[in-house]
Order: C-alpha cells, then structure tokens, then sequence
C-alpha cells in the first residue's frame, strides 16, 4: 500500500489493444459516420465479436459493459485491487480517443449492459449474458428529475404491463433490449421505480424516432414508445420490493458505475484534441517542453497547458473513482466529482483546440470540430452537470434532496 | 525484508520522535532513543551557531528512491497516516490557534517553530547513517506533512518546514564535505533556522534563469544579487541562494549567516507572513568553491529543486485549501438568510461542490508528482502542471471563500481572509520548502 498515480503495468497491453482499435477501426471511419447519421457502422460487427473474444479471454482485465459490477467483496483480503472499473475506464478513455460516437454503439456495450451488471441477479446475468442492451430513463417530460418519470408498470399475472414513452435511448434502435425505468406506483414516489428489461421486438414496444445531434452521429438516439408493453416479471431488476427507506438506491446505483465511464469518455476526447492541438503547434515552432512558466511563453503554448492541468485533474479523478469501486469503497460522492470535472473539462478543452487551431479548428479537414461538438454530451448524459454538482454539495453538505433542491 | 521486519522498522524510527509520547501514540514496542545516535556530534550554541564538521564522511549519503509501485493506489502506509496524524494535530492545536497573532505580527512565534520540530520531520530527512531516521526519498510524506499543517496556517508551516527543504537539499545533492559539515546541527535540540532562497524580486522572474550572478573568482565565487519572499529570512543561520555561474549556468550557494556583504531582513508579503518572510541582499559575498551546493551540480539537479519546491507549494495550497472547504461547509450550513440555512442554495452549494471538485484535483495532481519523485522517476511535466492548476485553483478557492462568508468573510474575526492571502501566494513561490 503506497500511494501511486501510474496507470498500472498490468493493463498496459489491454489499453494498447483498445488504442489500436481507436486508430486503425475508429478513426478512419470517424468522419464518414459523423456525415452518414443513422447508418449503422457495419464495421463495428467485426469489431464487437473481437471485443468479445478479447473479454471471454480475460485478456481486457475485465473491462467492459458487462463487467462493471462494484466489488463488494470483504474476505479480510487486504490487497489493493486494480480491476474491472479501472481497466473499463481507461480502455473506453482510448475508444473515446477514437471516437465517442463509435465508442457508444458498440455492440454488446451499452448502458444496459452496465445496468444489469450492476444490479442484476445471478439468473438474470446468464439469460441476459451476449446482449446488447440499451438505457432508457429519460421521458419529454422528466430529464433530470428522474424520480419524476410517467411511464409506469402495472403487475399483472406474471407480466409487468409498461405504458409510457422514452426518449434519448442511446442505441435505442441497435441494441437487442431496454432496460426501462417505471414506477410501480407513482404515488410512492422514487422508492417506487424500478428497471425492466424490455426485448426488442415485444408486441406494444414501438420506435418512433430517431433524433438528428449536435455530436456523437454515429451513435443512434432513439425515442421508443410502450403502449401496453407486457414483459415477463422475471425481466424487473433487483428487488420487486418498494422499500420506501432504501428509496432510489438500487437504480441509482448503476450511476456509481457509469459515471466514472462518461468522465473517462470526456478525458479521451480531450486528450485526442490536446494531442492534434500540440502537432499542429509545433508545426508553428510552439514546442510544449514544460520548460518555462506560462508567462514567458506564447499564450497558445500557456493556454495548452492550463487545459492539460485541467485534464489531468479530470483524469486523476476518474482513475481515483474507478479505484474506489474496484476496492469495494462507496464512491458515489467521487463519481460525480469526476463527471462533474471531467464533463465541463472535456468540452472546454475541445472547444478552446477549436480557437486554438483557428480554420483548422474549426473546419471540416480536421476532426478537431467534432469533438468539440462531440464533447458537449458528455457534460449532459448520465446526469448533467448540475445534478453531479447537487449530488455533490448534498454530500458535503449533509443535506436532503428536499433541503438543496 | 519481512512484515514483521519492516514493522519493526517502522516503529524503530518513530520510537525517536518525541512527538509520539507527546501524542500518546507509543506502543508497548519500547523506545529506542535516536538521540543516542547523536552522541558523536558535540551540540553547539544556537545563539553563535557556527557549522563545523566533526566528522568525516567517506562519501555523501543520498536517501534511494523508493521502489516502482505496480498498482494504482491512494492509500498511505502506516507510517504516512502517522506522520499526518500528528502533523495534524500540532495543526489544529497550535498552527490554526497562532496563525491570525503571527499574520499580524509577521513573525514566527518561537513556541510553533518548537512545536513543528518537535514532529522529527529533521530527524527524518537525514539518513540513518548520519544519524537520523530516513531510510528512503519520502516526498509523499513530505505532500502529507505540508498539507496537515497548511490546514492550520500556510505562514506558520511554511516557517516549520524551511530547514527541512534545507536539510532535504542536502540529504539529496550535498557532497560528503557539506553533509558533514551542517547537517549535524539539524538533529541538535535546537536545530538552526535555514532557508531556501530561490525567489527573487524583480517582475516576470524566471528561477531556472537568476539574476543573482556568482562570479568564479581563483577558488572562490563571488556572489552579488538579491533574493526575496523567503521564509525566516532575517534569522536564517544557513541559507541557500541560487545564482547564475558565469559560463556555467545556474547553481546554488550554501551562504553562513554573518557572511561579509550579506544582509537579510524582513520584508513580509500579502500572507504566508506567519513564515516571517524576508529578502536577502548579496553585496559581493565571497565564498569557497566548497559552498557551491554538491559534488557536480548541474542544471538537471537544479530543475529538480525547483521541481519539488513547487510541489511543496502545492501540498500547502492543499492543506489551505481543505481549512477554507471545511470551514464553509459549517458557516454555510449555520448562516441563516431569508429563513433558511444558505447552503440550501444552489448559488452557495455549487460554489462548494466546486472548491471539493478543484480541490480533489490539485491533490492529486501533487500526489502523483510527489510519488513519481519518490520512484524516481521523471516528474517535472507532473509537476509543472500540478503548479499550472494550482496556481489557478488556490486563489480562485481562496476568493470564493471569501466570498461565501460575505462580508464576515472580509473581517480578521474569520480565518478566511488570511486564507484568501496565502491562496494568492501559491502561484508565485520559488524555493523555501521543498516535498
């Protein structure tokens, strides 16, 4: 146990091989999906049973989606663990370096897949195991305000029957299933909603958009509407229970996971556009040598720096939030902190490589103006900003979600 | 070395810091009295301090790095969390209480110098074999120890840790000539006052390029030049000045108290004034070649000392930073304003989500330069940054905490205003603590 901020030796060779994949399979197709919005990357076909052959085998160091269960485990086993939730972020912190889009609509590694990693029972995880499952909790009306949600569950025999409608599913379209967030009882408040796992292709399930963004084009965002949707009820994840104390607990805590995977998203894409910044400086004799303080060098070389400061605050933090899950710590507080960070850095520092490369920022010949408009998600998906920041100061402070609203 | 070695080893070298009785945290492991070590240096008088070497040193010792670590980790040793503990709570018991009569004064009170020592951070720094306790470069420590004592007051413990930077540098790069000539006095039960004095006064400075010069002149140099902000300048019985070689770039000098041409005042700053701050005036001050810091002291070695000053400032810039981080979460939560405490605004709660958030980051930031020193492993692009958003951070978390305080956040009865002024300083510092 001594303290040490280097990415492990041990998960060198996965990150390279997640970082092969951002250059030779992401980045040359990078633009093309950007342009082509709504058509599926077929190359990622190849690329998923890769990745799958890549997990089975052990070799990402139980990285991905489906490996982002917190570990719990007290067996008086003291050993510092570098794990699932480190390897997962820095290999998708590569992918995201390619690309974000591409690096969300990977087949297999969807939200969902997270969820039921992080929630699901033994029976659910083997009857789930090789799907590619999406996330759906935002309504028209409830962002945010996620216990607010309309879309409900009725039991009914051994079916939950759904009626409600989803919107900004991520791969809402490709993946094999949803996971949905329903309340059982909208009069119990956020106790009552749980997560359903709701198949493609389930009679009342229906799609009825797709959205066109800002950024992240290759990557499908679906609005899906459930019209007296049956689900078997083996299909709710976690406890069937409204446990009024316990309250949002069990669905919230998917975000302890995720989170730290956004911010780890946020720092690839702004690494990518600090790194295209730097060579396209230094071919104006701006050298980026650390050498002397940032008032004796040209405001570009000062303002490169202040953002790989902020980067490299974003990245600790995301390493530091992924540590603390890997060794069973309660990191939600830590989590967000790196969202938060991560989120707002990630678009600054993409957005300022736009000003700082000038045309070749801000033109189409670079990719340097689509991760600045790539970026802007990742500061609002899986919480926006300002929820990371409410959930934040609510700990800091000791307060409820009714006293800091 | 074995668990239960090691262990020992540990509780070996903590068995001589009087703090531990002091703090009642000496197990049933008895002591083993360091100061028994000692016995072969003769203790001088610290009112006419003069440095002589008694001993003879085969070659210099320098502490190793400590072996590369294969796991990403934020967990201290024993050792460390120890360290901290007691850091922590000369902090909170004397640092914090002092901090606002020693801002006003701009002086040191002797009693926390005492106090400060009294943590056998000296006895640390110097290798076994030259009888201390180090057993291995321990920048981390140093990260935890700056910082625990930064959350009582910047000033004061920048004041406690200037001999240590010193004693540090010369643990580092000292030659066997110049280990054995100063660092004896340094485990004595009144160590002297010595300073690193790598700041200077004129606007846009560069430390890596000193307008102090020091001219070779037969086997002497000859300095001439002026330092500023540096911590116990005026009572400083040992300083280190760096100054630019003629023809060889920068190095630094080991300048006695008393020494012709040199004189040292105090000229005290906007805050860290607890540090008795002061500036150094060389009129040509004549030395031997033996006072120029190491066997061959190159410009690499240099950059080092800058490199980890400014980690030491960062650690500080922490430490304060989490004093500012505590003490607006209680004043929030208590501040009652349009019927409800203000921390249950958006506007009030953000802006501390934000101080934790920027906070989370300079640490560790500094942690990583600091360990990666401690492995030995390159770290100057770590600590460069670790300054860069530091720098940035420190006086934005200082102005905002003012700010959340209003105008009680404005008046001498809060600490917060000091704070706000040592924030302002971290930024700028060169030299007079070293991680």
């Amino acid at each position: 146990m001594s303290v040490n901020l280097e990415i492990p030796r041990r998960l060198e060779a996965f990150i390279d091989q997640a970082h092969q994949v951002a250059v030779h399979v992401f980045r040359p197709i990078s633009r093309k999906y950007d342009t082509a919005e709504h058509t599926y990357p077929v190359e990622l076909d190849m690329l998923a049973s890769v990745m799958d052959g890549l997990t089975d085998s052990g070799a990402t160091g139980g990285a991905g989606a489906r490996h982002l269960r917190s570990s719990k485990t007290d067996d008086g086993d003291k050993k510092v663990r570098n794990g699932g939730s480190m390897a997962t972020v820095l290999g998708f912190t590569e992918l995201c370096w390619g690309d974000v889009g591409l690096a969300l609509t990977i087949p297999r590694q969807g939200l969902g897949n997270a969820a039921i990693a992080a929630v699901a029972n033994e029976e659910q995880l083997q009857r789930f195991k090789g799907r590619w499952v999406a996330m759906a909790i935002t309504e028209p009306a409830a962002g945010s305000d996620s216990a607010n949600i309309h879309t409900t569950a009725r039991l009914d025999g051994d079916h939950y029957v759904i009626d409600g409608e989803k919107i900004f599913i991520t791969a809402g379209e490709r993946a094999d299933a949803i996971v949905v967030w329903a309340t059982l009882d909208k009069n119990l408040g956020r106790a009552a909603i749980k997560s359903f796992v709701v198949e493609k292709g389930t009679p009342g399930m229906e799609l009825v958009r797709l959205d066109h963004k800002l950024g992240i084009r290759a990557s499908d965002t679906a609005t899906v509407r459930f019209t007296n949707c049956r689900v078997p009820k083996e299909n709710l994840l976690g406890s069937p229970e409204i446990n009024v104390q316990r309250g949002f607990a069990g669905v919230m805590q998917t975000f302890d996971n995720t989170r730290p995977l956004v911010a780890a998203m946020a720092v690839g894409v702004a690494r990518a556009a600090i790194e295209r910044t730097r060579e396209l400086l230094a071919e104006e004799g701006i050298a980026g040598d650390y050498k002397r303080s940032l008032f004796h060098v040209k405001a570009a070389e000062a303002e490169l720096y202040r953002l790989e400061a902020e980067l490299e605050a974003a990245r600790l933090l995301t390493l530091k939030a992924a540590w603390m899950a890997d060794n069973g710590m309660p990191n939600s507080k830590e989590a967000s902190m790196a969202k938060a960070k991560a989120g707002r850095v990630g678009n600054e520092v993409t957005l300022r490589c736009v000003e700082l490369c000038a045309a070749a920022g801000y033109g189409q010949n670079e990719l340097l103006e689509k991760w600045a408009r790539d970026s802007k998600i990742l500061d609002i998906f899986e919480g926006t900003q300002q929820i990371q920041l409410l959930i934040v100061a609510r700990r800091l402070l000791g307060k409820t979600s009714d006293q800091l609203k | 070395m074995s668990a239960v070695g090691r262990a020992l080893s540990v509780l070996n070298r903590l068995a001589g810091s009087e703090i531990i009785d002091r703090m009642g945290l000496r197990g049933p492991a008895q002591a083993v009295a360091y100061k028994a070590v000692k016995n072969g240096f003769v203790i001088g008088d610290a009112a006419t301090r003069r440095f002589k070497s008694l001993t003879k040193l085969a070659k210099a010792e320098h502490l190793p790095a400590a072996p590369t670590r294969e796991v990403f980790d934020l967990t201290y040793t024993e050792e460390q969390e120890m360290i901290r503990d007691s850091a922590e709570r000369v902090a909170k018991e004397h640092l914090r209480r002092a901090g606002n009569a020693a801002s006003s004064a701009a002086k040191t009170p002797d009693e926390v110098l005492a106090r400060i020592n009294e943590l056998g951070l000296l006895q640390y720094a110097i290798p076994e074999s030259l009888g201390g306790v180090g057993h291995e470069r321990a920048p981390v420590t140093s990260v935890l120890v700056a910082e625990a004592l930064s959350y009582g007051d910047m000033g004061l413990a920048v004041a406690g840790l200037s001999s240590v930077g010193v004693v540090n540098s010369l643990v580092r790069w000292g030659s066997a000539e110049q280990q054995a000539k100063f660092l004896p006095a340094f485990l004595e039960d009144r160590p002297p006052a010595a300073a690193l004095a790598l700041m200077e006064p004129h606007v846009l400075v560069d430390p890596l390029a000193p307008r102090t010069r020091a001219r070779p002149d037969g086997p002497d140099f000859v300095l001439k030049g002026a330092k500023a902000m540096v911590p116990l300048a005026e009572q400083a019985d040992l300083l280190l000045v760096s100054a630019a070689i003629d023809g060889r770039g920068p190095g630094v000098f080991l300048i006695e108290r008393g020494a012709a041409g040199l004189s040292q005042r105090a000229d005290c700053g906007m805050g860290v004034r607890g540090a008795s701050l002061g500036s150094i005036e060389l009129e040509d001050v004549r030395v031997d070649g033996a006072a120029l810091l190491g066997d061959e002291f190159t410009s690499a070695m240099y950059e080092e000392m800058i490199d980890l000053a400014r980690i030491g400032w960062c650690a500080l810039a922490v430490g304060t930073g989490q004093a500012v981080l505590d003490y607006v979460i209680e004043y929030c939560n208590d501040r009652v304003a349009f019927g409800e405490p203000i921390s249950n605004r958006q506007a009030v709660a953000f802006t501390i989500a934000n101080i934790a958030i920027e906070l989370e980051g300079m640490r560790l930031l500094t942690l990583r330069a600091a360990s990666r020193a401690e492995q030995g492993l390159s770290f100057h692009r770590e600590a460069y940054l670790a300054r860069v958003l530091t720098a940035e951070k420190a006086v934005e978390i200082g102005t905002n905490g003012v700010q959340l305080l209003g105008g009680h956040g404005y008046i001498t009865d809060h600490p917060v205003e000091r704070w706000y002024r040592d924030l302002a300083g971290v930024g700028i510092m060169e030299g007079g603590v070293l991680a």
